[in-house]
């Protein structure tokens, strides 16, 4: 005996038999990125005040690239809307067509993974910097024209900086600054409508320097942990849909229909990948 | 068991069209790499057997730690030295952390490792298919990526023992911070490999659980409705669901805390948290209660994971036995639906102590409550099924009559611990070491006791030896009994159940005299030797019956009536000669006016 329903559906269920395996995995996709987002309310709403320099919940915000988050998602959808055609022109018979979409989609999600590493790449160079009376402040350090990734109070002694220069951000219209852990210069800058401001701080008179790595508060490790995450999903769905359409696309010559379905349901799976973003970009982008 | 892959249906050849096996199988495509469900169930069977012997062996050397705390483990003292080193068991002594080591490792192989990979991997892969007239799984290859990927993560979690530090020490329940504190000074920690298995077993139950469900929705036979299911397929059924739905939070809990432990994130690590008499320099905000809930998202519906598979076994046993139909079939699948929903709204009954509010412990009070009926209903049903049967005691009903009170002893025992005021008192005591025990140990097991005699002649064409069985069985119970029932005292008395000298030193130190339970110690680990004599008849009884045990003289020895009974012995490739068409329900034992007591689901009338 053949297992059946591989290919055709079962006659009382309407589903071939990898149909039901998707949706019974995107349920457990559903558990998994539903545990993370869990995990992001309990430790947002539980952030103590002050936790976070200008902004009075404790909880980072502003600080992630709505633009760029903006682009990739629109990247993100157009990639769910190609696969889908790519699949219309299987039914359609046009193998040619279904290549040209397959093509797109593949190029969009590694247009998303290159700009989201530019993302990081951006957060691995930005720094917490508190000094010893207890003032903080965010931005970019300016090392010889440089700014380093990465860096600790350590490697700023290492280099033998004496003052260290920042480009401190200004807090935006957006965020609520407290005004005690804020230096009156800043707000002064702000009133003038600058985004940035160079400061030189003493070395010794700065008690840690941190980058916005998931070490440094729990908005950039759960931030760091979904979006790390979601982008594996989205590898991985590349890597499956690109071994689908191109390596192992002979299929559509011996088993038509078997491929179409594969098609169907590494689709299925990257609009999964998808939807997952359209919650974790209001999330961790906008709110 | 070689034949059944080597000749597929040789016994039937006449029917069997050998279209598809023209050629033999190499031993890695064969044992190895096997994508036949029967053979897979073999390998998860053997391996979660050999896990189940390890996890005892752990909990040996713990219980001589309990009897005479301080006191060289005998036997394996040497042996513990040379493996652990002087830091862990200087002269063959356990240290504290060897025996928090030790706990951890039994509770989460046991679990883990032994009974659900035994319930859901082999029986499950073996008898589901059968059971519902399939050739194989949905996805044989997923299948086999399963086997492997449970294989590397009990690999990983043995190997977890011989890295500096030793293994996770820090409970099976690895709560955060300790888990995260516990090992500071190695970079790779027995937790971070802990983790690291964890993750590798989920993968592993989250593709069994798609397959399972998949297969059970797509592949059952024509004529097999959803009401003419054996009970053990819907058991195996709600059972699947709760890992595809429960285990994903553990594992998102799992990556939370590696990431705690090697990136140095806060996620569970709580603001000024002081380690050593010195704040820890993280950035803290993160809260050790979401690991608990998150934890226990998992680890409840875990309970029902391991009781329902044990429960569908059981239930498969009597009704073969008692030679009449299951009481009640309907309300128990029913029952065994509601289990599978509550199962996911009870979790933080584990955590009565973290202080939650009366609103939010009463809700939980009520669902545990709730959760209690549907189990009743299965007992119960079970308990009315054996009235007017006339019964055959054969080893696996034995096995199968020993779970029901065992079962209920444990399931009882639960209620207090299910309500916050007497939880706050039994909390974290032996007490509830003894409630889970009776569930899991002399309930689940036996359970799957009884499904290995059941099945033995099914797989390997011959019966284990009835007396050994016999005598397996009643040093068992009573080995059990002795161990758990004891523990309950304890409890009440106020042992708690980390201790690793058993409490000595802290009914010396502070509390007064011992209560007088510190005697059980030694009585629980003479039990617990019993246990282990027990299990010689069944290991040797095991192996000795391959080659040597009775034949069986029918495909369907114990003249049952499901499918898995309609198939050659052993199945071969394919499973069924031809497609089985199903034309009653399932239990049609002793059906008035037909010719046998019964009447196999296949038999057209």
């Amino acid at each position: 005996m053949e297992i059946p329903y591989t290919v055709k559906p079962r006659p009382d269920t309407g589903l071939y038999n990898a149909k039901v395996g998707i949706w019974l995995f995107l349920a457990s996709e559903v558990m998994l990125f539903g545990a993370f987002f869990s995990a992001y309310i309990l430790l947002r709403v539980q952030a103590p005040e002050g936790f976070w320099p200008d902004v009075a919940n404790g909880w980072p915000h502003g600080l992630l690239n709505i633009p760029i988050g903006t682009f990739n998602t629109a990247v993100l959808i157009t990639s769910s809307v190609t696969v889908v055609m790519a699949w219309i022109a299987l039914k359609q018979n046009d193998f040619a067509r279904f290549r040209r979409f397959m093509a797109v989609t593949i190029a969009c999600a590694l247009g998303f993974l290159a700009i989201k590493t530019f993302e990081y790449k951006e957060k691995f160079g930005h720094y917490v910097i508190e000094l010893t009376n207890g003032t903080r402040v965010t931005g970019h350090l300016d090392v010889n024209g440089h700014s380093p990734l990465f860096w600790t109070l350590k490697d700023v002694q290492a280099a033998k900086i004496e003052e260290l220069k920042v480009l401190v951000d200004i807090p935006n219209k957006f965020r609520f600054p407290v005004g005690h852990t804020i230096p009156e210069e800043i707000h002064k800058a702000h009133a003038a409508g600058e985004h940035h401001k160079d400061q030189e701080f003493k070395v010794s008179d700065i008690a840690s320097v941190k980058a916005f790595i998931p070490s440094t508060h729990p908005f950039f490790a759960i931030y760091f942990t979904m979006t790390f995450l979601h982008g594996l999903h989205v590898l991985g769905g590349a890597i499956v849909l690109f071994y689908f359409g191109f390596i192992g696309s002979g299929m559509w010559k011996t088993d038509p229909e078997r491929f179409t379905n594969r098609i169907e349901v590494g689709g299925l799976f990257w609009h999964f990948v998808d939807l997952v973003w359209i919650f974790l970009f209001p999330v961790v982008y906008l709110l | 068991m070689q034949t059944a892959i080597t000749h597929p249906g040789a016994s039937h050849a006449h029917a069997h069209s050998h279209a598809h096996d023209h050629h033999e199988p190499g031993f890695l495509s064969k044992y190895i790499f096997s994508t036949d469900h029967k053979m897979i169930g073999i390998q998860y069977g053997l391996t979660s057997l050999l896990f189940l012997f390890f996890g005892f062996l752990l909990m040996l050397a713990m219980r001589q730690q309990l009897a005479n705390p301080g006191q060289p483990i005998p036997l394996v003292g040497g042996l513990l030295l040379k493996v652990f080193g002087e830091d862990l068991a200087k002269d063959g002594k356990m240290a504290a952390d060897l025996y928090n080591s030790f706990g951890a490792m039994h509770g989460t192989i046991m679990v883990f490792l032994a009974i659900v990979p035994l319930a859901f991997g082999a029986f499950g892969n073996y008898v589901t298919p059968l059971q519902i007239g399939a050739p194989d799984m949905a996805f044989p290859r997923l299948n086999m990526a399963s086997y492997h990927l449970f294989f590397w993560g009990g690999v990983v979690m043995l190997a977890s023992f011989f890295i500096p530090g030793g293994a996770a020490k820090s409970g099976w329940t690895s709560y955060s911070p300790l888990a995260t504190v516990a090992d500071l000074n190695n970079l790779i920690d027995g937790q971070t490999l802990w983790l690291l298995g964890m993750v590798l077993l989920i993968s592993s139950s989250l593709l069994g659980a798609v397959n399972f469900i998949a297969t059970i929705i797509q592949l059952r036979a024509k004529g097999m409705t959803w009401m003419r299911l054996p009970f053990f397929v819907w058991a195996q059924f709600v059972t699947g669901f709760l890992l595809l739905l429960a285990f994903p939070p553990l594992e998102a809990a799992g990556i939370l805390q590696l990431s705690d432990n090697v990136l140095g994130t806060s996620f569970f690590l709580p603001t000024g948290l002081v380690y050593n008499g010195a704040v820890m320099d993280i950035s803290g905000g993160g809260s050790p209660l979401l690991w608990q809930h998150l934890f226990w998202f998992l680890a409840h519906p875990e309970v029902y994971v391991l009781i329902l598979p044990a429960m569908g076994i059981v239930a498969e046993i009597i009704a073969n036995n008692t030679r009449k139909p299951l009481w009640g079939y309907r309300s128990m699948v029913y029952a065994v639906l509601a289990i599978g929903f509550l199962a996911f709204i009870v979790w933080a009954h584990h955590m009565y102590m973290t202080g939650m509010g009366t609103k939010i412990a009463t809700f939980f009070q009520t669902t545990t409550m709730m959760i209690s009926v549907p189990s009743v209903i299965i007992l119960s049903a079970l308990f009315i099924s054996l009235w007017g049967g006339s019964i055959r005691f054969n080893t696996p009903m034995l096995f199968a009559l020993a779970f029901l009170p065992m079962f209920g002893i444990g399931g009882l025992t639960g209620l207090p611990l299910g309500l916050n005021a007497s939880d706050i008192y039994l909390h974290d005591s032996y007490y509830v070491i003894g409630h889970f025990h009776y569930v899991v140990a002399p309930g689940t097991i036996f359970g799957l006791f009884a499904g290995v005699y059941f099945w033995y002649p099914k797989i390997t064409g011959r019966f284990m030896s009835e007396f050994w069985g016999k005598v397996h069985w009643f040093f068992s119970l009573i080995a059990m009994n002795l161990i758990f029932a004891p523990m309950f005292i304890q409890g009440i008395r106020g042992m708690s159940r980390r201790m690793y000298d058993g409490g000595a030193t802290y009914f010396a130190a502070g509390v007064g005299a011992d209560p007088g339970i510190l005697w059980l110690n030694k009585f629980i680990t003479h039990a617990a030797l019993l246990l282990a004599l027990a299990q010689v008849p069944f290991i040797i009884n095991f192996f000795w019956s391959i080659r040597n045990g009775r034949k069986v003289d029918s495909d369907n020895p114990w003249q049952a009536t499901t499918l898995d009974w309609q198939t050659p012995t052993p199945p071969p490739h394919g499973n069924f000669d031809k497609e089985p068409i199903v034309y009653r329900g399932p239990y049609e034992y002793s059906v008035p006016g037909a010719k046998t007591d019964f009447t196999p689901q296949g038999q057209p009338n």
